[in-house]
């Protein structure tokens, strides 16, 4: 068995869960300038309170799966893009604390609070996006260390990921808010659903234009025979399921609009999985390059293995325990 | 890679992990004592133990909530400013960072939306579970980082190869010689830290003439906590101290400013001294003789390592250790006359009254958070040059970035994290001054029994009388 797929599956998987569960909560704060008041702004944050953190953690997996099943990857892209991604984590500071704090504060401060969830969603979605178009685009490698500059992440095509993970999360969001509010707010998420989702529409194009023009490589792995038939489905996929949503939307369905929207996700995800695949420090460290000793990766795998079933099994427990709509006021401990 | 840049890193990873760790070791205490309390109300059906739950648990969230997004800067730190070490002993401090996240976190995360949220979602059966969980998820946590943290103090079960660590046996690794003492030293300090913060929360409202039986079962609680794990705490860290003489004499020997062995004579215990690395000794030194070998050695006679015995760039900076130590164990001692002074109160049952000691009590509550602080800098400062212990460099294990992003990153962080948890630590002070109520279950929105429980609840005056009444605040 091949541990380094393994593990390179288990780390895709889990930030493929980070992308779509942290993305609608990020989401929604993404989506505050778009409701001023107070009890709307309780309810949209009430719908992920119990489940952001849950959600977070994710993104920790993903840090120290990488960590542990291929160090040298860990190392060489996290300082590449060391910038990027403190500053994610930065705002990632301030949307979280936000979660408590707003329900501290008195009324003349909680507009800071609302602020900092507001800016701190905005900042830590642009810069996670930022990070993925500058991963993309490859990693300047010398004796297994980067070797190139503190700015090199910052170009017009990650500055444009950037934008286009803001919209994707904002599409989540709404989508997760007409699937568990209701009344005038759900009715504004409709409207917004569908403009948003013609917006990511339009950002999936041109992503989709720009990778192959941007890297001969990547090109080679759509537009050839036989990987052109292979790999056909997708983009028509895409096309299909952004059919399906916008017309969930006009028939104002409550669930299947955050369905699609997740589709719509993961198939991104896979078509950015497809241009890079089997490099793990794009544009050429294979993932069995940057492999760790088979004992690291067998010991973590053997947790792996029995832990995450379980992890999946509370998580959607606790997904139980919270689902139906939220209803305003309703209570916070 | 300047020396500068290399010196920003360490203090950028000094100022953060040291800001994170308050956190972490708060919840894990106050997780704990949540289950204890939710546990008690079960039992008894007392419902000053669901006041207290519903009061705590508000400091918990907070808590948690700050410990999780500092620690998310952790998890990424180790790449961003620290590629080397990840790239050599990654193999190592990976796996058991991913079963921290594994068995830890995500059962932390889990669970704690139901234990926040979940009174009137589930029975009380499951509500009780979801707090366990969390508990037991926070000293699962601090199992696998310790066991981490002290692989990198002992090293053993590895190999190296073409400069990188192989591990070879996990088990060695995870039970390396100072992960026992280790784990044991730093779970009673966060409960420790908790239990002082919590008898300075209801010394704080006695003062203030705020006498209930929500806060004065929590000073109980807290105190005997205090007078029960202060001690052995004592005699945990004289056998953790013990195990670092044998592992890592250099880290002793700098702690206790101890320069030189002469022939015949003991190791003196120097009290109060100024050590001087540049001129390799001590400035006014006040030492009692002998007493060295004898807490060290457990002997009259036999020396322990000085110094002047390692490499001058082998040792660890011992003007900061020798003064770091001196607070935590002096902030111990303190610890234990507080529990004392209380056990005599309480047979005089003056214990709710006595006003020096209230003031002693709220002046101890950041005591522990204090000795936690000073005794990780003890044993991390007293850990370098290495970051894993006789194989790594610090040096070497720095990502090489300039000296201008690391003061960009260490500058950022120091705003950010003095503003938003500066903001956090007034909300926790703000709560702790409006203390527990009697009748907290009931008050505004968080109701947490059923609904068709309320009433009852509601109209058992035996234990809130002020709930519904307007005479509040004037119980007892």
């Amino acid at each position: 068995m091949d541990l380094s797929l393994v593990w390179a599956i288990i780390i895709l998987f889990g930030i493929m869960m980070y992308i779509i569960m942290d993305g609608f909560d990020l989401g929604i704060g993404i989506l505050y300038p778009f409701f001023q008041e107070k009890d709307d702004r309780d309810l949209m944050m009430n719908t992920v309170a119990p489940i952001w953190d849950g959600n977070e953690t994710w993104l920790v997996l993903g840090g120290a799966g990488l960590l542990a099943a291929f160090p040298l990857a860990y190392s060489v892209i996290l300082s590449a893009l060391s910038l990027p991604l403190l500053f994610m984590l930065m705002a990632l500071i301030f949307r979280g604390v936000a979660f408590e704090f707003r329900f501290r504060a008195t009324d003349t401060e909680r507009h800071f609070w609302d602020k900092a969830f507001l800016g701190g969603s905005i900042a830590a979605t642009f810069f996670q996006g930022i990070t993925l178009g500058a991963y993309l685009q490859g990693i300047k490698m010398a004796n297994q260390a980067y070797a190139g500059g503190p700015l090199d992440w910052i170009s017009p095509f990650s500055l444009f990921t950037g934008l286009g993970l803001l919209v994707t999360y904002a599409l989540l969001g709404s989508t997760w808010l007409i699937f568990k509010t209701t009344g005038e707010l759900q009715a504004t998420c409709y409207k917004l659903s569908q403009r948003i989702s013609i917006v990511l529409f339009a950002i999936i194009i041109i992503i989709s234009i720009w990778t192959p023009l941007m890297d001969s490589r990547i090109a080679e792995r759509w537009f050839t025979l036989p990987n052109l038939l292979w790999l056909s489905p997708v983009p028509l996929l895409v096309a299909l399921v952004f059919y399906k949503l916008q017309a969930a939307l006009k028939a104002k369905a409550e669930t299947s609009p955050f369905i699609y929207t997740l589709c719509l996700v993961l198939l991104g995800y896979a078509g950015l999985g497809i241009s890079i695949w089997p490099n793990i420090i794009p544009p050429e460290m294979t993932i069995q390059a940057a492999a760790a000793p088979p004992q690291s990766q067998a010991f973590a795998l053997v947790g792996a293995v029995i832990i995450i079933p379980i992890i999946l099994i509370y998580t959607a427990w606790g997904y139980y325990v919270f689902r139906g709509k939220v209803k305003p006021g309703e209570a916070y401990h | 890679m300047s020396e500068l840049a290399l010196t920003l890193s360490r203090i950028q990873f000094g100022f953060t992990i040291s800001f994170h760790i308050v956190f972490p070791a708060i919840t894990i205490g106050l997780a704990s004592y949540l289950a204890v309390l939710e546990a008690s109300w079960l039992k008894t059906r007392q419902t000053v133990y669901l006041d207290l739950y519903h009061f705590w648990v508000k400091l918990f969230s907070l808590c948690f909530g700050m410990g999780v997004v500092s620690g998310l800067v952790m998890a990424y730190q180790f790449g961003t400013n620290w590629s080397g070490f990840s790239n050599v002993a990654g193999s190592v401090t990976g796996p058991l960072l991913a079963y921290e996240v594994l068995t830890a976190f995500f059962l932390e995360a889990g669970f704690l939306g139901v234990m926040l949220f979940g009174w009137n979602k589930v029975g009380p059966g499951l509500h009780f579970t979801a707090t366990l969980m969390v508990a037991i998820g926070t000293l699962v946590s601090a199992t696998w980082i310790l066991a981490s943290n002290s692989w990198m103090q002992t090293p053993q079960g590895f190999e190296l190869v073409n400069g990188k660590v192989i591990p070879v046996d996990w088990l060695k690794i995870i039970f390396n010689p100072s992960f026992p003492y280790r784990l044991l030293h730093m779970v009673i300090a966060a409960y420790l830290a908790t239990a002082l913060f919590v008898s300075a929360a209801a010394a704080w409202q006695l003062l203030r003439g705020k006498d209930n039986a929500a806060v004065r079962k929590m000073m109980s609680m807290g105190l005997w906590l205090i007078l029960l794990i202060a001690p052995l705490q004592v005699v945990i860290g004289d056998m953790h101290g013990l195990n670092t003489l044998q592992h890592q004499p250099a880290k002793i020997a700098a702690i206790e400013g101890h320069w030189e062995n002469r022939a015949n004579e003991p190791t003196p215990l120097i009290l109060m001294a100024w050590p001087d690395m540049a001129r390799e000794k001590n400035h006014f030194a006040l030492e009692i003789p002998v007493l060295g070998s004898l807490i060290l050695r457990h002997s009259l006679t036999e020396q322990i390592p000085a110094l002047k015995e390692f490499p001058a760039d082998e040792r660890p900076n011992a003007t900061i250790v020798f003064w770091t130590f001196r607070i935590m164990v002096g902030l111990g001692l303190l610890m234990i006359l507080l529990a004392v002074t209380s056990l005599w109160l309480r047979y005089k049952n003056q214990l709710y009254q006595h006003k020096a000691f209230l003031r002693f009590a709220v002046a101890m509550g950041p005591a522990g958070v204090i000795a936690i602080l000073a005794g990780w800098f003890t044993t991390e400062i007293g850990r370098q040059p290495w970051v894993v212990y006789g194989v790594l460099r610090t040096a070497d294990a720095v990502t090489p970035h300039t000296t201008s992003e690391v003061a960009v990153t260490l500058t950022l962080f120091v705003l950010i994290y003095l503003a938003v948890f500066g903001m956090g630590t007034m909300y926790v002070l703000r709560l702790i001054n409006t203390g527990p109520k009697t009748g907290e279950a009931l008050q505004g929105d968080a109701i947490s029994i059923n609904p068709s429980d309320v009433d009852e609840f509601a109209l058992a005056p035996e234990f809130h009388p002020d709930a519904k009444t307007p005479s509040a605040g004037k119980d007892q």
